[in-house]
C-alpha cells in the first residue's frame, strides 16, 4: 500500500513555468507520476510538457483537473504564500521543495495548517516517492525499487545514499519522504511514523536525522511507546562544531542543544539501532529485518 | 546573521528601547574623546566582537578615569580575545564601544527566540542575568520563566506582566518592563530576527529599565527582505574562505583537520565528515557544493580547500539529477586548473551515469584514487593524508 502517494495521485505544480519546476515535472512525468496541471499566476492558457495545462490559480486548476496534491517550486520569497494558497484551495498534500523560506513565514504557515485538512511536506526538501508508482520532487527515481522499507529523512543526497543501499541489499522501499532541513517543517518524524506504523506493506522504517532541534529525540520516545515495527537510524553531524549552521537552516547546535551525540544516545536508549556511518545504513536495517 | 553590540543598540534605540549612551572607537584617542563626550565619571569599555562571553575574558572593563578608558582601549584594540564561544584562535578586536556607566540595582535576563519544538516564538525571562545564563539553564531550569507566543496575536500584555511579577519588579518597573518587551517583540518580528537577547536587562537605582547588553541575530533566509539589517553585516567577523564560498553559492565551514571534503548535499557532507573522523582522520572543512557541481564551482571549491593546507581531498558526490559524467568533467577540469600538487585526490561517485563518470576519471591522466563507496573513500583519504603528512 505504501503511504500518501500512489499511481492515482493527481499532482499540480505551483511554479511549473520556472526552470526547476519545468525540468522536474518532466522527470516526474517520465517516472509515471500523474502531473495534471501547473499554476503560474498570469500564465493561464499555456500548455507545457506536451499536455499539462497551466492555470492562474490553484483553485482553478483543482476545479478543472481534480488535482489533489501540489508540488511547489516557487522561489523562497513567495513560497509560503503559495503554500497558503494551496491550503485555501483544499489541497490535501502539499510538497514544498523550495529552500530559503523565512522562519517567520513558516510560523504563519504552521498556524494555517493547524486549522486545515492539508498536510505539508517540507519546505527545503527533495520530496516524496512511492517506489514504482509516484515520484513528487527531485530525487533520482532509478535508485528506488519497490520493497519493504519506509524512509524518513531531513536530508537529500544522504537519503539517496541510504535508498541506494536498501535497493542493492534487496530490501527495497515503500515510500521515501524528505521532510526537509529547516527548523520548522510541515511534517515531522512522528506524523509519518504513524502512517508507516499502519501501512501493511512497510516492514521497517529508516530515520535519517542530523544536528539541530530535538525532533529525533521526540520521535525516539514515540517509537518506544507506539511503533509496531523496527526502526533504525543514522544521525549526521557528530563532527559539526557548535553554533554553526551546517548548510541546512535547521542544522545548528544552539545553546548546547541539538547535538548528534545526544540524539544517538536517546535513539539507542529507545531501542533504535543507529548506523556508525552512512555506508552502514542499509546493513543496519537488514540486520534487524533479516532476509 | 550576527551583528555587533553597538549595532544592536542602535536598532533598539530606533524602537524606543532604553540603552546606555555610547560611542564607537577604533583607537585609544577616540576612546578617550568618547569618554569626554559622554561625560560622567564611570565608563565601560567593551570589545566589539560577534562572539559572546566577553565579560569573563577581559573584553568588558569598567573605567573610573579618562586615562583608564584610554588604557583599557589600548589593551584591547588589535589584540585577540579568547572566549568560550570564539574557539581557541580567538577573535581580533577591531572596534570598541565606550558606554556611560550605569547605576545598576538589579540584573535580569530577557530573551526572544524560536521554540522549534512548539513551532512558535517564546519569550524567556530569568532573575539570573549576567554572564552565566547558559549555566543557569543547565543547573537550575526552574529559574527560567517562559511564555509561548501565539503568532495570530503576538506578544500579549499579560505575558511580560507575569514575567515582571515573577522577577519581583515593582508596579512602576513592571509597566516599563512590559513596554520594553513589547517594543523588543515588535523589533523582532519587523526585522525577521532569530534571537533577541538582553543579558543583562538592568533596573537602575532610579527604576529605569535598560538594555545593558543586547544580542540580535537575524534569519539568514529573510535577509533578502531586510536590506537595512544587511547593511550591518561585518565580513571581518567571518572566515574569509566562508565569505568567498558564499559568493560561489557554496556552503563552506572551516574546521581544524587536514582532510578536505567536497560533497553535494548538506546531510551527506556532514555524514562524510563524520565518516572521516570515524576512520581516524580529521576533516578540514564542511563543503556542500549544492545541486549544480559545475566545473566553475568545483574549481572555486578546490581553491578554497587547498588554502587550508590539506593532506588529502575527498570528493564524494551522489549524482541524482546531476549526472556523474558531468561531475567528473568538472572535477577533472578543476584539478587541472588549480593544480593539486602532491595532494592526493580521492573521488567517490555514485548514482546517475556512474560508470561513465568513473571511466572519465580513470582516463583523465590525473592521479585520482577512485572509491566505490563512502566508507572506502573515507578510509583511502585517511590513509593518503597520513602518508603525506609523514
Amino acid at each position: 500500500m505504501a503511504i500518501l502517494v500512489d499511481k492515482d495521485t493527481r499532482v499540480l505544480c505551483q511554479g511549473i513555468t520556472g526552470g526547476a519546476g519545468l525540468f522536474h515535472c518532466g522527470q516526474m512525468k517520465e517516472y509515471g507520476t500523474q502531473v495534471v496541471a501547473g499554476v503560474t499566476p498570469g500564465k493561464a492558457g499555456m500548455t507545457v510538457l506536451d499536455d499539462v495545462p497551466v492555470y492562474d490559480t490553484v483553485y482553478q486548476a483543482v476545479d478543472d483537473t481534480r488535482a489533489d496534491t501540489s508540488v511547489i517550486f516557487v522561489p523562497a520569497p513567495f513560497a509560503a504564500d503559495a503554500i497558503l494558497e494551496a491550503i485555501d484551495a483544499g489541497i490535501r498534500l502539499i510538497i514544498c521543495i523550495t529552500e530559503g523560506v523565512p522562519v517567520k513565514d513558516m510560523i504563519q504557515v504552521n498556524q494555517a495548517l493547524a486549522g486545515s485538512q492539508s498536510r505539508l511536506i517540507g519546505p527545503n526538501c527533495p520530496g516524496i516517492i512511492t517506489a514504482g508508482e509516484c515520484k513528487i520532487g527531485i530525487m533520482p527515481g532509478h535508485i528506488h525499487k519497490r520493497g519493504r522499507v519506509g524512509v524518513i529523512s531531513r536530508s537529500g543526497t544522504l537519503t539517496y545514499e541510504a535508498v541506494d543501499q536498501l535497493t542493492k541489499l534487496g530490501l527495497g522501499e515503500t515510500t521515501c519522504i524528505g521532510i526537509g532541513g529547516d527548523p520548522i517543517v510541515g511534517s515531522g518524524y512522528i506524523d509519518l511514523l504513524t502512517l508507516f506504523n499502519n501501512d501493511p506493506e512497510t516492514d521497517g522504517v529508516v530515520m535519517i536525522g542530523e544536528i539541530g532541534g530535538t525532533a529525533e529525540e521526540e520521535a525516539a520516545a514515540w517509537v518506544a511507546a507506539n511503533m509496531k515495527k523496527p526502526v533504525t537510524s543514522f544521525i549526521a553531524g557528530q563532527t559539526a562544531p557548535p553554533g554553526r549552521r551546517m548548510g541546512h537552516a535547521g542544522a545548528i547546535v544552539s545553546g548546547g542543544k541539538g547535538l548528534a551525540a545526544d540524539k544517538i544516545k536517546e535513539l539507542e536508549r529507545c531501542g533504535i539501532p543507529v548506523a556508525n556511518t552512512p555506508s552502514e545504513i542499509g546493513q543496519t536495517m537488514l540486520n534487524v529485518l533479516g532476509k | 546573521m550576527k551583528i555587533h553590540e553597538y549595532q544592536a543598540k542602535e536598532i533598539l534605540k530606533d524602537y524606543g528601547i532604553s540603552v546606555p549612551q555610547g560611542r564607537l572607537a577604533t583607537t585609544a584617542e577616540e576612546a578617550m574623546a568618547a569618554a569626554d563626550e559622554l561625560g560622567g565619571s564611570v565608563w565601560v569599555v567593551k570589545a566589539q566582537i560577534h562572539a559572546g562571553g566577553r565579560g569573563n575574558a577581559g573584553g568588558v572593563k569598567v573605567a573610573r578615569s579618562r586615562d583608564e578608558v584610554g588604557e583599557f582601549a589600548a589593551g584591547m584594540l588589535g589584540k585577540s580575545i579568547v572566549t568560550h564561544q570564539t574557539g581557541p584562535e580567538g577573535s581580533l578586536i577591531r572596534k570598541i564601544y565606550v558606554e556611560e556607566g550605569v547605576d545598576i540595582d538589579r540584573e535580569f535576563y530577557l530573551g526572544l527566540t524560536l521554540d522549534r519544538e512548539k513551532r512558535c516564538l517564546a519569550v524567556i525571562g530569568s532573575a539570573e542575568g549576567g554572564t552565566a545564563i547558559e549555566e543557569v539553564a543547565e543547573e537550575n531550569p526552574d529559574a527560567i520563566k517562559k511564555f509561548w507566543i501565539d503568532p495570530s496575536f503576538g506578544l500579549l500584555t499579560y505575558q511580560p506582566r507575569l514575567l515582571a511579577f515573577a522577577l519581583g519588579l515593582s508596579v512602576k518597573e513592571m509597566r516599563r518592563f512590559v513596554d520594553f518587551s513589547q517594543r523588543l517583540y515588535r523589533l523582532y518580528v519587523d526585522l525577521d530576527a532569530s534571537l533577541a537577547e538582553i543579558n543583562p536587562l538592568v533596573i537602575t537605582k532610579t527604576g529605569e529599565v535598560i538594555a545593558l547588553d543586547a544580542k540580535l541575530n537575524f534569519d539568514d533566509n529573510a535577509l533578502f527582505r531586510q536590506k537595512s539589517v544587511l547593511e550591518y553585516r561585518d565580513t571581518d567577523e567571518e572566515d574569509p574562505g566562508e565569505v568567498e564560498a558564499s559568493q560561489y553559492d557554496l556552503s563552506y565551514i572551516k574546521l581544524d583537520g587536514n582532510i578536505g571534503c567536497l560533497v553535494n548535499g548538506a546531510g551527506l557532507a556532514m555524514g562524510t565528515m563524520d565518516t572521516i573522523k570515524y576512520y581516524g582522520g580529521e576533516p578540514a572543512n564542511f563543503l556542500d557544493v549544492g545541486g549544480g557541481a559545475t566545473a566553475e564551482k568545483v574549481t572555486a571549491a578546490f581553491e578554497i580547500i587547498l588554502r587550508d593546507n590539506v593532506d588529502a581531498i575527498f570528493v564524494n558526490i551522489f549524482g541524482g539529477i546531476m549526472r556523474c559524467d558531468t561531475i567528473a568533467e568538472g572535477v577533472i577540469a578543476a584539478a587541472k586548473q588549480v593544480g593539486l600538487g602532491d595532494v592526493p585526490l580521492i573521488v567517490r561517485l555514485a548514482g546517475t551515469k556512474v560508470e561513465e563518470g568513473k571511466k572519465m576519471l580513470a582516463e583523465s591522466g590525473l592521479p585520482i584514487l577512485a572509491a566505490s563507496d563512502l566508507a572506502e573513500g573515507a578510509k583511502l583519504a585517511v590513509e593518503a593524508a597520513e602518508k603525506r603528512k609523514a
